[in-house]
This record gives C-alpha cells, sequence and structure tokens, in this order.
C-alpha cells in the first residue's frame, strides 16, 4: 500500500512499487483525465505535477513520489495560473480531440510559473515534449500568450 | 459505474422508436418520437427527431449521429440545429448517438451508420436544419394555443418564446411537454441565410470544457465493475499465426488473471494496465510465419518500379495520351515514392466489449456503427442490434477508427469470446502496438509523362500509379471498385482539373502485397496532389511560366479551383519579393491547388532550407471553400491542424518494413511534428452559398505539395520522395 498525495488529499493505492505514476493515478485512483499516449516519456500527454514540476508520469514509478505533492489536470485550476490557462484554453478552442491536451495545459502552467511573459521561442522550448497529433499548436502558442497576459 | 457513460440513458430512451426509417422523411417519424417524451431517465421532454430532445429543464439535446474525434462534428451539428431551433448556445449540448442504421445511417453512405469521407455536415446539412424548424413550429404551436394568440405573431429568440402584444413568455423547457403533443407540421419554412445568426458566426466548441478539465471521456478512461484490461501479445509479421505459447511466468505476475490465444495473438487479462502490460511482456510465444507477409518497403518498391514501366488499367483517358507523347517535340518525366503510414493517433486504439449473455455492449470511439455491428454480431451468432454501442470521444483517428475489417474491435470481442467471460474487458494497444498494427496509408508509386509544345502549352500528360488497392477485400468492393480501378487509389489523380487535351490516368493493383492498408486523412489525395502538384510546377518550370499563372489558365473551367487559388496568392503575397534568409540559408515560396470531398483549398508555403539540407517551414496560407461556413472558427482550426498533420507526413513519416517487420514502434522512430516545426499559419475561408461539404480533411493534400514546391523554388530540385530527406538538399 503506498501513501500519496494527490490534489491536496491523501490517497492510498495498492500497487507494487514499480507501477508507474500514470497507472496508478488512472487505474487505481481512477484519475483518468491524465493520459496513455506512450509509456515513453516521449508524448507528454501523461504530464503531471510532482511538487511543482511538470513530470511524465507514465515513466515515474508510483513509489518514487510517496510523500510528495501531485497535481493533476482535475485540479489544475485550484491554482491561479491554472486556472488563467485553462480559461484561454477555453477562450481560444484549442482543443481538437482532446486527448494530448491535459499534458498540454501542465506544461503550460509550469512555464507560466517560472515565466511571465514568455516568447513563442521560450513557448517552443518548452512545449515541445507534448505532442499533439491534430497539431493544435498555433492554438497552444495563443492561449499560452493569452494566458500571461490575463495573468499579468 | 464509476462514472457517466452518456450514451447509456440515450439508447434506452430511444429504444421505443427503433425500428422507423428515417432518412429525410422526417416529420412521419417526429409524430413517433413525440411519444417517448416521458420515457425512463429523462425530464419530460420534447423529441421531435432522432437527434433533438428538449427537456423540462431548459436543456436542448442534439444527438450526434457522427463521432467526434477532434474534427469539430459535436459543435458543426448543433449549431445547424440551433440555428434553426433559435436555441441559445449556451443551453445546447450533445449527446452521441447509439449505433442504429435505421435512424442514423449516414446519407451520404445508403444504409450505413458511419463518419467519414469528411460527409458528417454535408449529409446532415439539411436534416438538422429540418429538425431545428419542426421544433421550432411546434413550440410555437404550443405556445400559441397556450397563450390563445396567433402562431404567426410568436417569435423565437435564444431559446425563449414570447408574444410581443400580449407579454406571454416561455422557455423551451417550459413548452416542451405541451410541444411533445403537437402535430408534426408537414412542412416547415427554412431561415432565409441572411437571417443567420449561429451559422457562419462564432458559436465555440462543445467540447472544450470537458476536455480541458480531465472530463472528457474516451474509451482508455472507461472504468466498469469487475472490468478487466487486455494487452495483446500480437505477431511481428502481418498474417502471422501463434504456434506454442508458454505463460507460465505470465501468470506469476500479479493481477493477471487469464492468458487466452486469440487468432491475432496471445491476450493477457489482468485487473488493471499495468499487470496486463507486465504479463504480456512475460509471455513467450513462438510464431508461426509460414503464412506471413515477408517483404520489405525496397522490395516492394523495387516490384512497383517494374509494374510502372507496363500500362496499367485505365483509369481515365481524355484524348489519346500515348500517341501524343510518342510524337512530342519535349517530353518531362518524374517519378514518385510514397510510404507507408501510420494513422497514430494520440489514443492508441482500444476498445471496451462485455458479453452479457444475449447482446454485446461496445464502448468505443466508433467511427463505423454498422460494419462494427455486424462484424461483432457474427462473431458472437447474435443479431446485429443485439450490438449495443456506446460512441466515445475518440482521441483521434484520421480514418483508423473506420476500419473495413472491424480489425481491433473485432480483437476486443475475440478476447471476449476466448476467455468465456461476462467481465467487461478493456483491450488496450500500447503505443507500439499501434504502430505495428497496419492499416496503413498504402506505400505508392507513381510514374508520371507529360508532352510541352512549342509554346509551352502541355499536350499530353500520363500519370501511372502502383499501389495496394484500400476497398478490395473489404465491403465496399463493389461500391468503390470500377471496372478493376479503385477509386480511392485514383482520386485527385483521375479527377484533374487541368485543361490538357491528351491526358492518361492508369493503375496497377498489385494483389500479392497483404500488408493490412486504409483511408488515412484525405485518402488517395494524401499521394496524388503531391505528384500532380509538384509534376505541374515541374511543367511550368520547364516552360518558364509562373506556376500560379499557368494553373489559373488551365483552370478556366474550374472557378471554384481558381477562386481558392487566386485568394491564396493574393494573401499570400505571390511575386512579391520574399524576405531574405540568414547567410546559408535559401528561401522559396510554392502553391499548389487540390479539391477534396468536394472541397476546393489552395496553399501557399514559405519555407527556408538550411545549408545542411534542412527544411523550416515558415508560414502557409490557405484559401479554402466548403460552401457555407457553418463555424467559421472550427474551418480554421481544422485547416491549421491539417496543416501540422501533412507536414509531420513530409518532414517525417514513414512506416517501413524489413523481411516483413515494421522497422518503427514508437514515437521517436515515428514522429509527428512537435510545436517547434509548427510554422504560422493563415486561413482565408471563400465566402460561398453553395451546400457544405467538409473541412476535416481536404486542407492536407495541398500541404506537402506546396512545401515540395517553395523547396525547388529555393533549391533547384524537385523532391520526389517522402518523407523529404535533407541529404538531397545539402547546399
Amino acid at each position: 500500500m503506498i501513501q500519496l498525495n494527490v490534489n491536496g488529499k491523501p490517497k492510498r493505492a495498492d500497487v507494487d512499487p514499480d507501477t508507474p505514476l500514470l497507472w496508478t493515478l488512472r487505474d487505481s485512483l481512477l484519475l483518468t483525465g491524465t493520459k496513455f499516449g506512450c509509456g515513453a516519456g516521449l508524448c507528454g500527454a501523461c504530464t503531471v505535477h510532482v511538487d511543482g514540476q511538470p513530470t511524465r508520469s507514465c515513466i515515474t514509478p508510483v513509489s518514487s513520489v510517496a510523500g510528495k505533492k501531485i497535481t493533476t489536470i482535475e485540479a489544475v485550476d485550484n491554482s491561479r495560473v491554472g486556472k488563467a490557462v485553462q480559461d484561454a484554453w477555453r477562450k481560444l478552442d484549442v482543443v481538437q480531440c482532446g486527448y494530448c491536451q491535459s499534458g498540454q495545459i501542465m506544461s503550460a502552467v509550469s512555464l507560466l510559473k517560472t515565466k511571465k511573459n514568455p516568447t513563442d521561442a521560450d513557448i517552443d522550448a518548452a512545449m515541445a515534449g507534448n505532442l499533439c497529433r491534430c497539431a493544435t499548436y498555433v492554438r497552444i502558442r495563443a492561449a499560452i500568450h493569452e494566458a500571461a497576459k490575463a495573468l499579468a | 459505474m464509476t462514472q457517466a457513460i452518456h450514451n447509456l440513458s440515450r439508447r434506452h430512451f430511444l429504444q421505443g422508436s427503433a425500428g422507423l426509417t428515417l432518412g429525410l422523411a422526417l416529420p412521419a417519424f417526429a409524430a413517433k418520437g413525440a411519444k417517448t417524451a416521458t420515457a425512463v431517465g429523462s425530464v419530460a421532454a420534447f423529441e421531435p427527431t432522432p437527434f433533438l430532445s428538449i427537456g423540462a429543464d431548459n436543456s436542448v439535446t442534439v444527438i450526434s449521429k457522427h463521432l467526434e474525434m477532434g474534427q469539430g462534428t459535436y459543435t458543426g451539428l448543433a449549431t445547424i440545429v440551433a440555428e434553426e431551433l433559435d436555441a441559445a448556445w449556451s443551453q445546447v449540448r450533445v449527446d452521441g448517438a447509439p449505433a442504429d442504421a435505421k435512424r442514423y445511417n449516414n446519407l451520404a453512405f445508403g444504409p450505413m451508420q458511419g463518419t467519414g469521407g469528411s460527409t458528417a455536415m454535408a449529409n446532415s446539412w439539411d436534416q438538422l436544419r429540418q429538425t431545428g424548424a419542426v421544433a421550432r413550429a411546434m413550440l410555437v404551436a404550443a405556445a400559441a394555443k397556450r397563450w390563445n394568440v396567433p402562431a404567426a405573431e410568436i417569435g423565437v429568440r435564444d431559446g425563449v418564446v414570447s408574444h410581443a402584444a400580449s407579454k406571454h413568455r416561455a422557455t423551451f423547457g417550459e413548452l416542451a411537454e405541451a410541444a411533445a403533443a403537437e402535430a408534426v407540421p408537414a412542412s416547415v419554412p427554412l431561415k432565409d441565410p441572411k437571417d443567420f445568426s449561429l451559422v457562419g458566426k462564432h458559436a465555440p466548441r462543445k467540447d472544450s470544457f470537458a476536455k480541458t478539465n480531465g472530463t472528457a471521456q474516451f474509451t482508455q478512461d472507461v472504468h466498469l465493475p469487475g472490468m478487466l484490461v487486455a494487452v495483446v501479445a500480437h505477431p511481428p509479421r502481418f498474417g502471422g499465426k501463434v504456434k506454442s505459447f508458454d505463460a507460465s511466468k505470465t501468470k506469476a505476475v500479479k493481477g493477471v488473471v487469464d492468458v487466452v490465444a486469440i487468432p491475432n495473438g496471445v491476450a493477457v487479462l489482468a485487473k488493471d494496465t499495468w499487470s496486463a502490460k507486465k504479463g504480456r511482456d512475460a509471455l513467450s510465444v513462438e510464431w508461426d510465419d509460414s503464412a506471413a507477409f515477408k517483404l520489405g518497403s525496397d522490395e516492394i518498391f523495387a516490384r512497383y518500379h517494374a509494374l510502372a514501366q507496363t500500362p496499367g488499367l485505365i483509369a481515365r483517358k481524355d484524348g489519346d495520351g500515348d500517341a501524343a507523347l510518342a510524337g512530342a517535340a519535349k517530353i518531362v518525366k518524374a517519378s514518385y515514392d510514397f510510404p507507408y503510414l501510420a494513422h497514430a493517433a494520440m489514443e492508441p486504439m482500444n476498445c471496451v466489449v462485455q458479453f452479457t449473455g444475449d447482446s454485446l455492449e461496445v464502448w468505443n470511439g466508433e467511427q463505423f456503427q454498422t460494419v462494427d455491428q455486424g462484424n461483432l454480431a457474427a462473431l458472437f451468432g447474435l443479431p446485429p442490434e443485439k450490438v449495443n454501442i456506446h460512441m466515445l470521444y475518440a482521441g483521434g483517428s484520421f480514418g483508423r477508427r473506420a476500419c473495413t475489417d472491424s480489425d481491433y474491435v473485432k480483437e476486443a470481442a475475440s478476447i471476449v469470446k476466448a476467455a468465456g467471460t461476462r467481465a467487461p474487458v478493456k483491450m488496450v494497444w500500447l503505443r507500439e502496438d499501434d504502430t505495428k498494427g497496419g492499416y496503413y496509408r498504402p506505400q505508392f508509386h507513381h510514374a508520371m509523362e507529360a508532352a510541352l509544345n512549342a509554346d509551352g502549352s502541355i499536350r499530353a500528360w500520363r500519370h501511372r500509379l502502383v499501389g495496394q488497392s484500400i476497398a478490395k477485400g473489404s465491403p465496399f468492393e463493389g461500391f468503390m471498385i470500377k471496372d478493376g480501378v479503385d477509386g480511392l487509389s485514383v482520386e485527385g489523380a483521375a479527377s484533374l482539373p487541368y485543361g490538357i487535351p491528351n491526358l492518361q490516368v492508369e493503375l496497377h493493383t498489385p494483389s500479392d502485397i497483404t500488408v493490412p492498408v486504409l483511408w488515412w486523412r484525405s485518402v488517395g489525395s494524401t499521394h496524388t496532389a503531391y505528384s500532380t502538384e509538384t509534376f505541374l510546377d515541374k511543367l511550368a518550370a520547364e516552360s518558364k511560366q509562373d506556376p500560379v499563372a499557368l494553373r489559373l489558365k488551365l483552370l478556366d473551367k474550374h472557378p471554384r479551383h481558381a477562386g481558392v487559388l487566386r485568394l491564396a496568392a493574393e494573401k499570400a503575397g505571390w511575386g512579391t519579393p520574399l524576405a531574405k534568409g540568414k547567410p546559408g540559408e535559401r528561401r522559396g515560396r510554392g502553391v499548389a491547388v487540390h479539391e477534396s470531398f468536394h472541397s476546393y483549398v489552395a496553399q501557399v508555403a514559405e519555407v527556408t532550407v538550411q545549408a545542411d539540407g534542412s527544411v523550416r517551414v515558415d508560414r502557409v496560407v490557405t484559401a479554402v471553400d466548403c460552401g457555407v461556413a457553418i463555424n467559421p472558427d472550427v474551418i480554421r482550426a481544422q485547416v491549421e491542424g491539417s496543416v501540422g498533420f501533412a507536414l509531420s507526413a513530409a518532414l517525417h513519416g514513414e512506416i517501413t518494413l524489413k523481411d516483413g517487420v515494421v522497422e518503427q514502434g514508437n514515437f521517436g522512430e515515428y514522429a509527428p511534428i512537435r510545436i517547434n516545426e509548427m510554422p504560422k499559419t493563415e486561413v482565408y475561408i471563400v465566402p460561398s452559398a453553395e451546400k457544405p461539404t467538409g473541412i476535416g480533411e481536404p486542407a492536407v493534400p495541398p500541404v506537402a505539395p506546396s512545401v515540395a514546391n517553395a523547396i525547388a523554388a529555393a533549391t533547384g530540385k524537385w523532391l520526389t520522395r517522402l518523407p523529404f530527406r535533407s541529404d538531397e538538399l545539402k547546399a
């Protein structure tokens, strides 16, 4: 039994220590907003925050995050930056199929927490780990600028 | 159940009306449909057609017969209904329809329910305008009766029905029950397009909210009581079979429940996904490759190149291409190689199936209801209507979830059958399973030859294509293959719009290449637009003509092609000098125009080619004519996404085989473009009163050729192999 702190709440999961955080969130805690895309840290669909750091949950053993603060898309709007990013995503209708967007939003929130007014180049560098097969990249850039403006 | 599955109540709700025909015979249906208004699980509601339900809680629910896989269908279909209904956009929600071809067939597919070919808006436009208008008329009739005023004096706006003189007003919800008892009008007037308040304006996406807070339900997210997860070991080669397997280590993995052989491999069933994956990794399988496909991509191309030296079946013949070529002064030739391409949706293929004893329940990002119902019914010996399909959001598809033989859906069901379980089973493909799973855009070779007259005009054009047929062996063979020619192989080539007197298109369809192939966003045009549009540019260069001017000259009978071409050229600044790059950089601008699925798209691309041959696409300007623009912002989004999707294939996309084994697995080897490779995009929509056509696919085809033409303008090199190879472009 592993003790976790997810979205501000204590959680227990009966999984092997090598189980990736992704599958613990999805299959044990039924927090399915965090997505499975590649299982290899290549697409970013599984991005969550661990103690504030963007983390690929598909390659993170759950045992390594016991006791740390985990934030998923389901609680992203608890922070001011998270809410601004989510609002910008909605205002600009960024999503298409939507499957990668939880991860995109989590990565964008991390970017804006470290860089208040990112340039396109900053955005490209910070977001290049998040694949979007629908290629909503034009709007991802625009929405990050939009959120930055709203937070200024 | 741990979460609401939207379609469950919908299915029960509509059961009372099953078996009636629809098509455009809405009023006849509506009378019956209205009687289901107080069915289980709903507030007293008004359901004038199978596509709309209005609740006493004032909710307006549009029932989408089409899959939402990113292309904006839910929003577009709801826009059409809400427009004629005069609903407030904020009160409108969308639910997926159950599988029932009698009510929810795609009118473009005949008696079949399914999503594809960029048909959702085109086939629903009249149907859903009728739905909205019929419902509006019945709400007005109910209000007229209640207020004792003439119906003609009643207005409807933003979901409120009102009578100005008497100051009466009511919401849809307040009138729903009464409206359900009204007679269905025999005919209803539709709006004059000048009065549209949603169509052509901005109606925000209906799926944005749920897709930005983790609540949107994809197949991957389904959790049901007692559900098992299955991960499958597939044969390494197409057509391979299981010879034997040893599951002893697998069965020792905690959480593993069962291991079963299925027609296409060995499935490990476990209590959760990770245990199933670990179980599969511990499996030892010996494969029987005696009937498997064992060629490599290079060997396939070698065969195709040889075939292209011989005449193929005629797909189009204007004049006499062979004779005109034989006597020509100047001949220009080019040949092209296109690889297999995987769809690589972000959500790998998956499907949830439960056998209840007398029916199958299926949860899926469902794109091909009627085909999947038929195939699953056959597998279980059930009538098709006993296969209940709950359509969830699909995390991308690009054609993959509309599989002609229901491959992954059947695989999930075959696991349930082999395990003999009544538990719901979620089959999950891992990324590598998805990439290696076949059903690719077919590998193709094109050989082209043209004859130029002394004045630069094109005297003859011969286009020979070699590649596998998508329709062959599928339920669509009779419909799509004419005189041996699969229309899906030659579309865009046989429909070449240019006025050329001697034009011949030929096709070879090798039957001994058995890699599974399928439609891939924009289908035949994925390769035909590339060869035709780059070859035309090459002819323009050979005859020293401007590529836009030459096209316009050849398009005098095709005003919609010419319209988008002129618009894109104007907006891109065609003919103006392009800003110079840094030292060592070569820059160029290129154009392409192509019609697919009755939509017309022209693109102008600007590129920078580095000294090392790498290509950066800086800007893509698109002009599109897809008839009435129902939701312009969704159209813009589809074009933006199509640019990125097409660039993924042009710059990186390639599935290769070696000894029959697919060489790519995860995103490291099969790499869609990332945000840093995404160009600036501009989208211009031609105002049109023509009926709406599609936009999910048509902006894909011209991207690669416009970029290739820009590269040629920058470097003088015509790329004829996809994806582009930087070693061909080194300075």
